[in-house]
């Protein structure tokens, strides 16, 4: 028995090890190819360069991202299957081909047009590329939006019936995709990869203006950011808010855990701070508002909250893990409005790229979203536990017969190989980050004829590139 | 008998899996090679015939395994844990030779320690890809829906000769692509490097290819007795064409005749594996009907694939199409 649980500590370990890695590329991906599609359909419209200097800086950053996330993508969709087998062969006929979606219809049009997105501008022109730019963007939504529904059927599963097997298989497809926690889980990701983005991009260009003001493409780039800041994270925290309402209907233990409730109350507490004692079953240390708990999840002063003590200790989540981690990133989502907020204020009054402590602040700000992002799926993550399908499978029925030393193997391999590998293409990409995305000097193409940054928008050209 | 689903989709799997042996199979090989290269612009330009397309093939690999996983969830919960440990040397040689496709132009210090990365990492991935089929042929041990073998039952002498096929194999495919799509010296290599791959590729599908027979009797019968041997024997003799025509276009310095051959002899041996297999998917244990999916799973994702797999096809005709030709050898965007 201690044999085994050390075979699923391990496994859970690699699992969450390499879908940590692998998530912050795809939302990296995911913002930045819709917003290189922006960018370049801003110059195919307008004609202004600075948008194609933009697009080409971000191009090559895109590139290396893109390539951390394919390869580190392959390792989980086969990692299912190597480390959770009896997992597989039980959702398989539901979780699969919701998956086989999304290779057929996200993961082939990323990785067709991406060739021709990297390498074909002089190929097939500016019109067809700019196409070619859309589909990758679409590709990447589709990805998002296939395995959201995956995970989310993990977490709140419906339209399923359960066979002489044992296996989960379905029963009604609409039901099963359209969970009920996909719309939120969807939305709320999606914003997630946006923002992530905006951050980077606010902070990259924060970077260079603080260097130099007047760089025309740092100006764009930052006012651009500036804007998602402002108008995504209020967004955000309002799909955040109704994100949670959805999980206290379907998965009230997560939601004792997050708000570190023990006991069950009527007019409870929202405790700021604290640290949730699992084995005394108490939040010991607890900074609270009185009766704002209930408040915010019930709309009521008197609303009742379950805490986690109607749960059996076995099927509690782990609260100080699930606590923090969503106070990490509510905290982050709090800190992006109001720089947005800071960022619209000195917009109005004509300081935007003269505030220094508004750059520096925003420079500090670039790896918020990433926090954010990862603290968001442990708290959705480690919250579902014990189980890996909510209430119906637990992870430890879940897992491969595969004997514990292979697992901490290849445990170890991918601790080594991810550290050394991504270690370098993150080094590669702070690189690239640190040049100046200045007209000539910077772009994909050495060989591209330099131009002044034009301030007027003009007509598009469309035989910008010239024939090799 | 009505329309068998699992039928179908066995048939998928299989085609998806072909089309990435077909497919990532000569960028494979173009990493395999890369040591032949001299450093700077010929290994540029053998990676850049590959960059646009990589990622592409590398997607059939991904609809092979998830496809399996949506359409024969038994068979993928069984043959992943009994491949564990190639599976997962494989990913990580396809880690290092992915990011090198980026990496060895972001830094030129590093740029040789990328392109060993970028060999080791398809050697390595060839190399297990060709023992998981070892392991496959020579049969996984299966109880109560679970692998009950341990985790070492995939090396065998016979598996290590698969193993060693596919590489070579790959880099008959790598060189005869890089004969097609590049010109000079880089092409006279690979010209120089396709004999000798041929020679050896030629020897090892015969090694293989007579050693399955004996490892169960049902291969053993499907090739040797009679009547079906009537069935099978055209599958030898067009591989001996296809040989045949390797060489001559090798010889004649054609372009891309000896790729167009390489790729029907990996499509005969394929079909040979085939014969052998049907209609196991996990030999010997579990038929394709014993491991697939309820049916509502599989004309659910059938529905999506008779759209989408036509339409990737396209697409993937069109970005081919796009970079048609000989690479001209000053492109790429770094
Ligand atoms: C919300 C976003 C998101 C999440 C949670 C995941 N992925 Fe992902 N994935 C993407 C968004 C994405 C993407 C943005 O679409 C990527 C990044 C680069 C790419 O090619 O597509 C991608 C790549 C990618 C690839 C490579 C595709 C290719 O070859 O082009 C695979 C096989 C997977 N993913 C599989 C998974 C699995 C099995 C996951 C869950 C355990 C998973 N991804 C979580
Ligand atoms: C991408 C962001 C994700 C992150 C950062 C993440 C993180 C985690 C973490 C931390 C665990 C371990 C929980 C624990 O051990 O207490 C876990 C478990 C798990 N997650 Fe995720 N997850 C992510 C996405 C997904 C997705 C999209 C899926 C499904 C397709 C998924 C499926 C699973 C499964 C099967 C487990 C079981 C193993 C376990 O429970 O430990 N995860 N994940
Ligand atoms: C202050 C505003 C925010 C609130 C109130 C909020 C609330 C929530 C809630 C309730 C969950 C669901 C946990 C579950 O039940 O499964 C969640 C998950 C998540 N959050 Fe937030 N969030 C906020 C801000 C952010 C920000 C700024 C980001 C990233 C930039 C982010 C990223 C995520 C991610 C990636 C997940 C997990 C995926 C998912 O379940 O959709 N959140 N958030």
């Amino acid at each position: 028995m201690t044999e085994l649980f050390d075979a699923v500590l391990l496994a859970r370990i690699q699992f969450a090890f390499t879908i940590a890695f692998h998530i912050v590329f795809p939302a990296f991906s995911i913002g930045l190819a819709s917003y290189l599609a922006v960018l370049e359909g801003l110059w195919f419209f307008t004609g202004r360069d600075v948008y194609l200097q933009a697009f080409r800086y971000w191009m090559k950053i895109f590139a290396v991202v893109f390539g951390m996330g394919v390869v580190s993508g392959i390792v989980m969709s086969y990692q299912f299957g190597t480390n959770w087998s009896v997992f597989s062969d039980k959702t398989g006929p539901i979780l699969g081909p919701l998956m086989g979606y999304e290779v057929l219809s996200a993961f082939f049009l990323e990785a067709g047009f991406l060739g021709v997105m990297l390498f074909g501008m002089n190929k097939v022109g500016p019109r067809l590329h700019f196409f070619a730019t859309l589909m990758v963007a679409i590709g990447t939504l589709f990805s998002a939006f296939w395995i959201l529904s995956v995970n989310s059927w993990m977490q709140t599963p419906a339209g399923y019936a359960i066979n002489e097997a044992g296996q989960f298989i379905p029963a009604d497809w609409w039901e099963a995709i359209f969970n009920p926690s996909f719309p939120y889980r969807l939305v709320h990701m999606v914003l997630a990869a946006y923002l992530t983005t905006a951050f980077v991009v606010g902070g990259v260009s924060a970077w260079h203006l603080l260097r130099d003001r007047a760089n025309e493409s740092a100006r764009v780039m930052f006012s651009m950011a500036m804007w998602m800041a402002a108008i995504v994270a209020p967004i955000q925290i309002f799909a955040g808010d109704l994100h949670g309402l959805n999980t206290l209907e379907h998965q009230p233990a997560k939601i004792a855990a997050m708000e570190g409730h023990f006991d069950t109350q009527k007019g409870a507490p929202l405790i700021l701070f604290g640290w949730p004692d699992m084995n005394a079953e108490e939040t010991r240390f607890a900074i609270e508002i009185p009766k704002l708990g209930s408040l915010i999840l019930t709309h009521d002063w008197d609303g009742e909250i379950k805490g986690l003590k109607e749960w059996a200790p076995e099927d509690r989540p782990n609260a100080p893990i699930v606590f923090w981690s969503f106070r990490i990133m509510v905290g982050l989502g709090m800190l992006m409005a109001l720089l947005g907020l800071w960022s619209l204020y000195q917009r109005f009054r004509g300081r935007l790229f003269e505030t220094k402590l508004l750059l520096h602040s925003a420079v500090l700000m670039a790896p918020a979203g990433f926090v954010a992002l990862l603290s968001g799926w442990i708290t959705t993550e480690v919250g579902r536990q014990p189980f890996t399908v909510y209430g119906l499978l637990r992870t430890v029925d879940s897992v491969s017969p595969i004997d514990a030393p292979a697992v901490a193997l290849s445990l170890l391999a991918f601790v080594v190989v991810y550290f050394a590998v991504f270690g370098a293409g993150i080094f590669y990409v702070l690189k690239l980050m640190g040049h100046a995305p200045n007209p000539g000097d910077s772009g994909p193409r050495a060989d591209q004829p330099i131009r002044a940054a034009g301030l007027t928008p003009g007509p598009a050209q469309p035989s910008h590139e010239p024939a090799e | 008998m009505e329309f068998d689903l699992p039928l179908v989709w066995a048939s998928l799997i299989a085609f998806a899996v072909l089309a990435y042996v077909l497919l990532d199979g000569f960028d494979l090989g173009v990493g395999i090679l890369f040591p032949f290269f001299s450093k700077g612009t010929e290994r540029d330009y053998a990676m850049n015939t590959v960059a646009p397309v990589w990622d592409g093939n590398e997607t059939w690999l991904v609809l092979g395994g998830g496809g399996l996983f949506a359409t024969f969830p038994l068979a993928y919960a069984v043959v992943l844990p009994a491949l564990y440990a190639p599976l997962t040397v494989m990913l990580l040689g396809l880690i290092f030779r992915g990011v090198a496709f980026e990496y060895r132009w972001r830094s030129e210090q590093s740029q040789g320690l990328w392109d060993l990365a970028f060999t080791a990492g398809s050697v390595t991935a060839a190399f297990c890809q060709g023992i998981a089929l070892g392991a496959l042929i020579q049969g996984i041990p299966v109880a109560e829906r679970g692998y009950a073998g341990g985790w070492w039952n995939w090396l065998t002498p016979f598996s290590l000769l698969t193993g060693v096929a596919v590489v070579v194999g790959y880099a008959l495919l790598g060189s005869t692509w890089l004969v097609m799509k590049t010109t000079g010296s880089v092409r006279q290599k690979a010209h120089r490097i396709a004999g000798v791959a041929g020679f050896g590729t030629l020897l090892l599908i015969g090694g293989v290819s007579l050693w399955t027979p004996f490892l169960d009797p049902i291969f053993m019968s499907r090739w040797f007795a009679f009547p079906q041997i009537l069935y099978v024997v055209p599958v030898p003799i067009l591989v001996a064409i296809a040989a045949f025509v390797l060489f001559r276009g090798l010889q004649k310095h054609n372009d891309g005749q000896p790729f167009f051959a390489v790729q029907a002899i990996f499509v005969l041996s394929y079909l040979g594996l085939g014969i052998s297999f049907f209609p196991y998917i996990v030999p010997p244990a579990m038929t394709i009907w014993e491991a697939a999916a309820p049916d509502e799973s599989l004309l659910f994702l059938l529905v999506g694939a008779a759209v989408l797999i036509p339409l990737i096809l396209a697409y993937t005709a069109y970005a081919y199409w796009v970079f048609r030709g000989k690479v001209d050898p000053s492109e790429g965007y770094h």
